[in-house]
Order: structure tokens, then sequence, then C-alpha cells
């Protein structure tokens, strides 16, 4: 079996970002990129499959700049065996990489992807259900385990108050959340072994994708300063406060 | 405030400084890589930033405990240890043939910065290995490494460096810790070491004890010496683990700082040990260890140095006290912005860039003088390695305890509180002009064998090499590197005076201004490199196809002004100490020296 894992190179998550001058993105001039972190996690997911003897090899795929290759590094020094980059400098929306993730899955036929449930960069959390209803598969979305067993796979996910387990057959799409595991570190020994893994470049032309933007940004700006608090006398201020001034009681 | 291990600085210093690309044309690096330079730093500074750096803290809490000659490490020390050896990170720069990875030693110095700088006591661990590695690799019969190195390359065991006892500090020729034959070839050793770094712990399966002994009838002094292997646990023929050998640790030091580190007293009743090396040729093998441990110690001081500076930064960031003339919004600002502050800032980041640059370039000139074709540019890089190891352990390390002072003084009164932190990184940072050789010693061997090795070559070349930047600095299209000609080509000048004035001066005179000297060589040395950098950053600043960031590129050049003006301006200063002589303190007898 295959596992198909995409992953996005995205600003660390130890950034702290800044919005341009000019408001019309967050600056991303000389600013570490790193592999988003719930796609690490798919990746961890994907090789932990793999060591239990359940699958035999991991394909990763990354849609975005050249750059992207070192991302694609990252995942193949922790573990995945090959790599594709499709290639555009274009800003990438989920639909878009949903449909051309599609065509990868048509190309290589893994029996499962598995995602990480949200990039950290626009937070949008689409791309794993739009890929799954592109295939026409069934998901499982924040995982926070996943158990396979032949064809039958349970996942249990974190919902509002709880716990939900699925129980389905493959191929299937599995979307990661925080919880699911701790990815590793790569060795030594593997980041060496990794430079030698192939990577295959494409173009979204190659799979007949048309990915330009069709969300356009209006403005991109700070969130509000927090203001300085205030000392209340009493409760019952503090009720008036909350009630005529915040508007929350 | 947690460590983020400078990945951009540590490279900006490999590539655009110490020229560590010039390495791939020797053939002897053929994984080596720009790309796999960055993802080499990168995963190393996860580990570092993620996994080490949280047991720093503890380390010095709690310290080691021994009990019945066996010595516990600090709460977090084994799983660290662990994760260091799975990353497979102990073995680097070490040969594949031993199971290394065969990349640059430049390379492991960089990984060594960051070890260092996440946690100085756990990485003292790693870095004695290191040392018994290229010990064993220069001086071990085949046999002897393929019984122990794979297991040290892998760090599945440690090793450590057995030298000093009571009476043989400095003077390592006055040891008395005797070796006598065994009728199977192998030695019985007896006596007592002090100040073992690392000499037991339970991180590692087996400690590997490099010792320096006495063989019967040895003549007295540092001729006699020997150096043994001396197991923890005995190897078996198939490399599994037999008894225990009568070597253990009976004492632990109550240390200024380092904590986290087992500093041992070693008691050896009749161990059993091998012979590496000739017999009476155990100073030669340990000056192998020793040379690269001083480079390595010097990386310490710049690591430390590292620590320290992002927690006052970081202070100085967060802290707010009174108005500042520059202050943005209302009062309090914070103590960045006050004038005093942002100098002392600058200045340690300017002394740590130039003590970076002072090691990373003699570890790039490690690996060429070991690797390079060419016959007389190995030579050429084994001379300016010889000339700068003393530099980059001694005036590394004294910055090591200058930033760390420095940066214990922005935190104010909250400094000298422990649960700071701060206060930690000045007590660990103390040792490192002390270990290894102290300061003195490194002053005393540039003066006394590098500087006159050759009839004075590598310092002559080194001198070329400073006058070439002045030049490349003065007809620069960016008028910012002339100011930094003005005061390197003085510097310069001024350190080759010194240098003449030593080579002529009596050997008392030249002791005397060893130390100044040392000082003077290490301070125009670093302020070379900065300006190499300097000059490295405008090229970047005129390159327009390049997606270079011009912030960084200025940054550069800023910082090589800042530490011109500073250091390299007071240079012409330093003779008048260098040439203080002999007869200036001895002539007036001890009494001048008494309190009264």
């Amino acid at each position: 079996m295959k596992i198909l894992v995409p992953v996005k190179r995205v600003v660390d998550y130890n950034v702290k970002v800044r919005v341009k001058p000019d408001q019309s993105d967050v600056d991303l001039a000389n600013v570490k990129m790193s592999m988003n972190p719930f796609c690490e996690i798919a990746v961890e997911e994907a090789i932990r499959l793999k060591e239990k003897g359940l699958a035999e090899e991991i394909i990763t795929v990354s849609i975005g700049p050249a750059q992207a290759q070192e991302t694609l590094r990252t995942a193949l020094a922790m573990g995945a065996d090959r790599g594709i980059l499709v290639q555009t400098d274009q800003t990438t929306e989920p639909l878009a990489v949903a449909k051309i993730l599609a065509k990868v899955v048509e190309a290589e036929g893994p029996s499962l992807v598995i995602l990480g449930k949200q990039a950290i960069d626009d937070d949008a959390n689409q791309t794993g259900q739009m890929l799954a209803a592109l295939l026409g598969w069934p998901q499982a979305t924040f995982a926070s385990e996943v158990k396979l067993d032949g064809e039958a796979l349970e996942v249990t996910r974190e919902i509002d108050g709880g716990l939900q387990t699925l129980a389905m057959s493959l191929p299937a799409i599995v979307t990661t959340d925080l919880r699911l595991n701790e990815p590793r570190y790569a060795s030594l020994p593997n980041i060496m072994k990794a430079k030698k893994k192939p990577i295959d470049t494409k173009t979204p032309d190659d799979f007949g994708e048309d990915i330009t933007p069709r969300l356009q940004v209006l403005k991109v700006s700070e969130p509000a300063k927090r203001e300085a608090g205030i000392k209340v006398e009493n409760v019952t201020q503090l009720v008036d406060k909350l009630k005529n001034e915040a508007g929350v009681l | 405030m947690s460590y983020r291990a400078p990945v951009r600085d540590i490279r900006f210093c490999l590539e655009e400084i110490a020229a560590i690309d010039g390495l791939k044309a020797t053939g002897a690096f053929p994984e080596f890589s720009e790309d796999l330079t960055r993802a080499v730093l990168d995963e190393a500074a996860k580990l570092a930033n993620d996994v080490i750096a949280p047991t720093n803290w503890a380390g010095d809490r709690e310290g080691c405990t021994l009990k019945d000659g066996e010595v516990t490490t600090p709460t977090g020390f084994r799983d660290a240890y662990s994760a260091f050896v799975e990353g497979g990170w102990q073995g680097i720069s070490a040969p594949t043939d031993h199971g290394g990875m065969g990349l640059p030693r430049a390379l492991g110095a960089a990984l060594m910065e960051m070890l260092q700088s996440a946690n100085m006591a756990f990485g003292l661990g790693p870095m004695l290995s290191l040392g018994a590695i290229n010990a064993l690799i220069a001086h071990g019969t085949p046999e002897q490494q393929a019984m122990y190195l794979p297991n040290i390359v892998s760090g599945t065991w440690s090793a450590t460096m057995n030298l000093t006892e009571p009476q043989a500090g400095s003077d390592v020729g006055a040891l008395r810790t005797k070796a006598e034959p065994n009728p199977d070839g192998s030695w019985a050793i007896t006596g007592q070491k002090i100040y073992i770094t690392w000499g037991e712990h339970d991180c590692a399966e087996n400690i590997i004890h490099l010792v320096l002994a006495r063989t019967p009838d040895a003549p007295a002094g540092t001729k006699g010496i020997s150096l043994f292997l001396v197991p923890k646990f005995l190897v078996n023929a198939d490399a599994s683990l037999g008894e225990r050998n009568a070597v253990k640790a009976i004492g632990l030091e109550h240390k200024m700082g380092i904590h986290g580190s087992p500093t041992c007293t070693m008691d050896y009743a009749g161990a059993k040990g091998w012979l590496i090396g000739p017999e009476q040729g155990g100073m030669r093998a340990m000056f192998t260890m020793m040379n690269d441990a001083r480079l390595h110690v010097g990386v310490q001081g710049v690591g430390i140095a590292e620590r320290a500076y992002q927690r006052a930064l970081a202070y100085a960031q967060e802290r707010r006290q009174g108005r500042a003339i520059v202050g943005e919004g209302d009062a309090p600002h914070a103590i960045i912005d006050h004038p005093d502050i942002r100098r002392s800032l600058s200045i340690m980041k300017a002394k740590i860039e130039a003590a970076r640059a002072l090691c990373f370039h003699t570890a790039v000139e490690a690996d060429m003088a070991e690797h390079q074709d060419d016959e007389e540019e190995r030579a050429w890089a084994k001379r300016r390695e010889a000339l700068l190891t003393p530099l980059a352990k001694a005036w590394s390390t004294d910055i090591g305890v200058e930033v760390s002072s420095l940066a214990l003084q922005i935190h104010g009164g909250m400094g000298y509180i422990e649960e700071t932190g701060a206060a930690q990184h000045y007590r660990d940072a103390r040792i490192a002009p002390i270990y290894e050789g102290t300061n003195a010693i490194q002053a005393i061997d540039l003066v006394g064998r590098k500087l006159s090795m050759e009839n004075g070559l590598a310092f002559e070349e080194l001198i070329e090499d400073i006058q070439q930047t002045v030049e490349d600095c003065a007809t620069s299209s960016n008028e910012d590197l002339h100011y930094l000609a003005n005061r390197l080509g003085p510097a310069a000048e001024t350190l080759n005076a010194g240098a003449r004035w030593l080579l002529s001066a009596s050997e008392d005179d030249r002791l005397i201004g060893a130390t100044p000297f040392l000082k003077l060589a290490s301070e125009v040395t670093g302020g070379w490199l900065l300006c190499v950098g300097a000059v490295a950053a405008q090229r970047l600043l005129k390159d327009e196809s390049a997606e270079s960031d011009e912030d960084y590129a200025q940054a550069r050049i800023d910082l090589a002004y800042i530490y011109s003006e500073v250091v390299l301006a007071h240079t012409p200063c330093a003779l008048s100490e260098i040439r203080l002589g002999a007869e200036s303190v001895f002539e007036p007898g001890r009494f001048m020296l008494e309190s009264q």
C-alpha cells in the first residue's frame, strides 16, 4: 500500500509575523520558513504505519515555490521515500491544491492520503475535505488516533465535547490534529540519505490545472492591540461593566 | 528565556567568512553541499532548542550525585543524551570507515556551538568523546579502532580524558599514575586522577577512559608518559560488555558552575588498560586530543556567550524603566532603548561574531590541513590552524566570560538573583578560560612555539591576509568599508610590531608579554574576519539578482564598524603592555605585591 502525504511550506511557527506596510499580505521576505506543523504530524503518522508494516511506500508532495523542495527534503529525512514538487510561485488556494492532489492520487494510486488538518499560514482547513469530495473518498478529519487493519480504517477524531470514532474502508482521507503524535527529529544519517532520495519536479500545467486564485485579499491587518485593563472596585461594578460596557452579559 | 540557535549567523560565518565551500574542492567530503549544510544546521538547531536546552535549568539546580561509585545525572540528561545518540550526532565529523558521517569538522564545530549554548554542562560529554575519537583514529591500532570506535562514534559509549592529578595540573609531566605490564600484554593502571569531566555517569552503556600514566623505569617528566585505554566495563571479543574494570569514581567536585557535568575523582586500582600508540609516546597522543579539544572549548566560549546574550537581549526588550531619549510611545520604555544598554548589546553581538569567526576559520583550516590535495596548501592550512588554535581557545573563552558578565549586568539587580538564569551562564562560562590548558598556557604556546615556527611564516601569512582585507575595504565602492580599513590597517601594523618585539625579546620578557600579545593578536584577527564578512556583505548588497537580504548584509557591515571603533581602535595601546618586560615586575621583588 502507498500513502500520499501532502506537505506545505509555511512561515516557521516561531516567527512573529508582520504585516506588509501596504497591508497586502504578511511580510515573508527573508523570514524563516518550515514545514507546516500539522503536515509534520501527517508525515510522522505515515512513517509509523510503514514501520508497523502496514504500508510499503510513502510519497510526499508539495505544491509551491522551488524552495518547497527543502520542505520535501525534511519529509524525506524523517522517513518518506520519494517526493513530488509541483512548482509554482502562484498563491496556492485550497481548491487548486485539492484539484492537483486529486490528479496526483490518480497517477500514484495511494490507498491513503494523510494531510495536516490546516496550514498555520492561512488556517483554511479545507484541502483535505475538498480532496475527499473530488475523489469521492471517505474522510476522517482532526484525527487523534489512527488504526489500520487491512482495508479497515478506524479513526478517532476530536470534536467539541468529546471524541468520535469513525470506521471506514480504504481508500480514504485522514487529516491530522495536534495530538495524533509527536513528530520525530530527523537523524543525521537520514538527513544525508534524504539527499539521495528522488524528487520529481512538475508544474500545475502538467496536471492541466489552472491555479489562478479565485479569492481576492482585500486587506491584511495586525490584530488590534490589547488595551490596558482597569481595576474594578467591587463585584457590582464588575457586573455593571460586563453588562453595559463590554456587552457580554 | 529559551535558546534559539542562531542558524543564520552560523551559516553566514561558515560560508561567507570561513569559506567552508572550499572544502568541496578537496574531494574529501562527497556528501557535503550548501543544501546539506542548511539541512544539518536546521535539524541540529531543533535538537539543541527543543531537546537539550530545556535540560539546562534542572542541570544547574540539581547537579549530579555520587553514590557507591555510581553517578546520577540531573533530570532530563539521560533522555537528551539518548536523543543525541539516536540522531547520530556524535559521529558528525568522524570518518565513515568508523561509522561516522564523514562531514567537515567545521560543521561539527557549528553543532558543538549549539550544544554548548543549549546546555554547556551537557555538551561537555560529547565534546570529550570527540577528543577520544580523534586520538584513537590518530594513534590506535586497527584492532583497537575496530573494538572501540564504532560505539564511541555512535555515542552508545562515551569517553574521557584523564590527565590531571593533584600535583600535576599545567605540569602534566609531574603525574604519578603507574602502569605495569600484565602477562597478557595489557597493563595494570594504578593511581588517582582528578577533574575528570564526565568520568562517571548514567547516560552511556560504557565509558572509555584515556589515561596518561607512567610505565616502569620511564624517565621523569613528560617524556616518560604513555597513554592507555581503560574501559569502565571490559569489552569482549564480540563487542559485548564484560566484567567491571577496577576503575571508579570516588568523588564529585562542588563547582562554581557546570553543575550538570559530573567532574569526578577517578580511582584506578590496578585497572586493566591497553597502550595507545608507542610506550612513552603519550604526550603526542595527548596533544591530538588537546588540540581538537582546545578549539572546541573556544567554540564553547562562543556558545555560552551566545546563550547569555540571547537572554540579555530578551530581557532588554521586556524590561521597562524610565524615559528613553529614543523611546517610542509613553514611558516607561524598554531598556533596550537606553543608550548604554544598546551600546553594550552591540558590542556583545560584535564580539560574539568575531570569536565565532575565529573558531570557524580555524575549524575550516583544520579540515583543509587534513584533506587539501596540494601539499603546499595543506601545509599552509596546517600552519594557520596551529597559529590560531591558542587564540580560538583563549580569546573566545575570555569573551564567554566578558559577554556573560555584561549579560548579567544588563539584568541589573535581577541578574544577581539566581532564579533569573543570567547568573548561571556567568558561573558556567568561568571555567572555560581555565581548563584545557589555561589561557596563560595558550599564550605561552603562542609566543613560545607558534609565533616562531618556520621562522614566523604562519604569522607573516596571517598579516598578509589581513593586509589584503585592508586593501579590499579601502578600495570598496561602499564608503562604510573605508572606515574599517582605517582601523584594521593600523591594528595589523601594531600586531606586527608586537610580534617583532617579542621575537627579539629575551625569554622572560616574551613570557611577560604573552597574554597581552595573545589578546592583541586575537582582537586583530577577529576584527579582520569581521571585515572579511563586511566585504562579503557588500558583495551581497550589490548583487541584485540574488534573493539577498539587504538588512542582514547591512547589519554585518554595521557590526564590523562598531567592532573596529570599539576594539580595533584601541589596539595600538596594547604595545605598552606587551613590552612591559620582566624587569618591571620582578625587579621590585615580591615585597611590592604584599598587602601592608
